[in-house]
């Protein structure tokens, strides 16, 4: 108990500054939470989009991104026409500009699409999509920003289409997106003939090494990925992934810092204390379990607040318009997790220094010198 | 100057003990031979300087000769400075400022040496109720520090370096930050629980009237002891 004491006191003693010590590590945490979440979840809506009602994705072996992937018509009808396969639809994925918004994303669909076929349409229906060869439907937002109904035209790159169809899903990208037929999106994009990605769904699970087999055989150019294989090999993802988690991490060691500085400033501020307690007996490790202790509760403080900064400011990114439906807010148990256990090494390392420092002061020369 | 030795075990040898400081310039201790005996109150004292505080910090561990050997108990220290052990359960220190920790009651800081120890909360209590009761600070132990009288801090450290039932006191000046009432007031404490206790003690002083109430003085000059 009055080991705890020790710890508080010094805490309590200088307020302001453990809560700059506080306040170093919430930041961080929130900022590495707030980035990891945003982009897991925007990854996580990417992956949907791909993994809609399938199992696989075919596309192009050694492309960099799957805009540059050319799948062509013939193999994806080739596919699909196997006893293996239940379905294979094809996808071109494209970017086009609108004024006021040079990035929309444009999907290329035919009408039997999952999507297509699973949204909520609140104008126009899937047989619109279906009959009318250039008519696009738009997602929610994007008729919103396009101010768009059904019967209107919407400027597209350098072209006029008409709108047939408003969708809602709850799919960020989708949501932003427009869906064009295949046919016109192969045109607009001067990709005739080829699609970017085939999603396939196959009959029987089992068969799924015998279907990546037979597409590595007889497409020697193309590869078919399982949906978490893919997700997991995919060099975007994992740049995404990679640039999040590194943010984060420097946001925790610019915190790591505040969290030295507040300990090192601790230690050097009370030397005589710490050698008040020496020449009572506290040994080395009971030094450094003082400091510990205290740089563990500002980093588990630090973390408290951070994790609600961090879920306060993806609640609230939420509900701005602009961002609806880009943003999934569900934070993952094991990102909370990293971002707490990082937090928690930080204030260690934050407090090894202090703690090595405080354990060398040598008793009789601190209180001689006072 | 007298020496009527309490008991004959030793606890406390000092032999052929040389200090010196600032990359040996400067040399406050000159081969220095110290004992004490169990029961014995000693009284160190010298000019300013001499090394009577240096020597004390020795006997207790708290610092280490460039030469020679201290033994407490008969076993030699083992020289790394910080003989924590040793500060643990053999030895208290007093010093002339209290070096009380003015954000904890006065009984926190009485319990500090407990809680290092490791002695359990019940006994630490019991400990602290005994000795507060002996030094007449019952009534203060909820107090902070800076509550407290000068003598009353004075005591308190007293207590502090007794929690852990040492059999041997190291003070280094205890009375010299003290107005001249309240000087005997807590020196006759001190020797009073000092006999009650059965602890040897080791007293610097610049006080030659306190020394004489001690069973025998030593006196320093220029790092060696030439009285004893």
């Amino acid at each position: 108990m009055l080991f705890l004491k020790l710890i508080l006191t010094n805490l309590l003693r200088h307020r302001v500054r453990t809560l700059i010590g506080i306040a170093g590590i919430a930041f961080s945490v929130a900022a590495m939470l707030t980035v990891v979440t945003i982009l897991q979840g925007a990854i996580g809506m990417f992956e949907r989009i791909l993994s809609n009602d399938s199992e696989f994705i075919v596309f192009e072996r050694n492309v960099s991104d799957l805009f540059f992937s050319n799948v062509p018509g013939d193999a994806v009808t080739q596919i699909a026409s196997w006893d293996m396969v239940a379905h294979a639809r094809p996808v071109l994925f494209g970017i086009v500009s609108s004024a006021d918004h040079p990035i929309i994303t444009c999907f290329g669909v035919s009408a039997a699409d999952a999507r297509i076929h699973d949204a909520v349409w609140l104008a126009g229906t899937r047989d619109d999509f279906a009959k009318n060869p250039r008519g696009v439907a738009l997602g929610e937002r994007a008729a919103e920003f396009l101010h768009a109904k059904i019967g209107s035209e919407v400027p597209i790159g350098r072209e006029m289409f008409p709108v047939v169809g408003i969708l809602k899903t709850a799919n960020g990208f989708e949501d932003g997106g427009v869906f064009m037929p295949l046919a016109a999106a192969q045109q607009f994009f001067h990709k005739e003939g080829v699609s970017s990605v085939a999603t396939v769904k196959l009959k029987n699970k089992e068969d799924k090494a015998a279907f990546k087999h037979a597409v590595e055989e007889k497409y020697p150019n193309l590869i078919a990925l399982e949906n978490e294989e893919f997700s997991r090999s995919y060099s975007q993802f994992k740049i995404l992934k990679a640039t999040a988690w590194a943010v984060g991490f420097c946001g925790l060691i610019l915190g790591g810092l505040g969290v030295a500085n507040t300990m090192i400033m601790s230690v050097f501020t009370r030397i005589r204390e710490i050698a008040i307690l020496r020449v009572n007996g506290f040994s080395g490790g009971q030094i450094a379990g003082i400091i510990f202790g205290e740089s563990a509760l500002v980093s588990a403080a630090g973390a408290l607040a951070g994790l609600l900064i961090g879920s306060g400011v993806i609640a609230a990114l939420q509900l701005v318009p602009m961002l609806h439906g880009y943003i999934d807010g569900h934070i993952q148990p094991v990102v909370v997790l990293a971002v707490v256990a990082l937090a928690g090494l930080t204030g260690i390392a934050g407090a090894l220094y202090p703690a090595i420092y405080a354990i060398r002061i040598r008793a009789v020369e601190a209180l001689r010198f006072e | 100057m007298s020496y009527r030795p309490a008991s004959k075990i030793e606890v406390l040898r000092a032999e052929g003990v040389w200090k010196t400081y600032d990359q040996q310039t400067v040399t406050v201790l000159n081969g220095v031979d110290f004992h004490a005996a169990a029961g014995e109150t000693i009284a160190l004292c010298g000019p300013s300087g001499c090394g009577k505080s240096t020597l004390l910090h020795l006997l207790g561990g708290l610092d280490q000769p460039d030469h020679g050997s201290v033994f407490v108990n008969g076993v030699e220290l083992p020289g790394n400075g910080d003989d924590l052990r040793l500060l643990r359960h053999e030895v208290g220190f007093i010093f002339q400022l209290h070096h009380l920790i003015p954000d904890l009651s006065l009984a926190e800081n009485c319990l500090i040496p407990t809680v290092a120890a490791g002695v359990s909360r019940i006994e630490a209590r019991k400990r602290l109720d005994h000795l507060a009761e002996k030094t007449g600070l019952s009534h203060r132990l909820n107090h902070r520090i800076q509550k407290l009288s000068g003598g009353e801090r004075q005591r308190t450290a007293l207590c502090r370096a007794l929690m852990n039932q040492p059999r041997i006191l190291l003070a280094d000046e205890p009375t010299g930050a003290l107005d001249e009432r309240t000087r005997g007031q807590v020196f006759q404490l001190l020797l009073d629980l000092v006999a009650t206790e059965g602890v040897t003690l080791v007293m610097a002083t610049h006080d030659r009237a306190l020394a004489e109430l001690c069973q025998r003085t030593v006196v320093m000059k220029d790092g060696k002891v030439y009285e004893s």
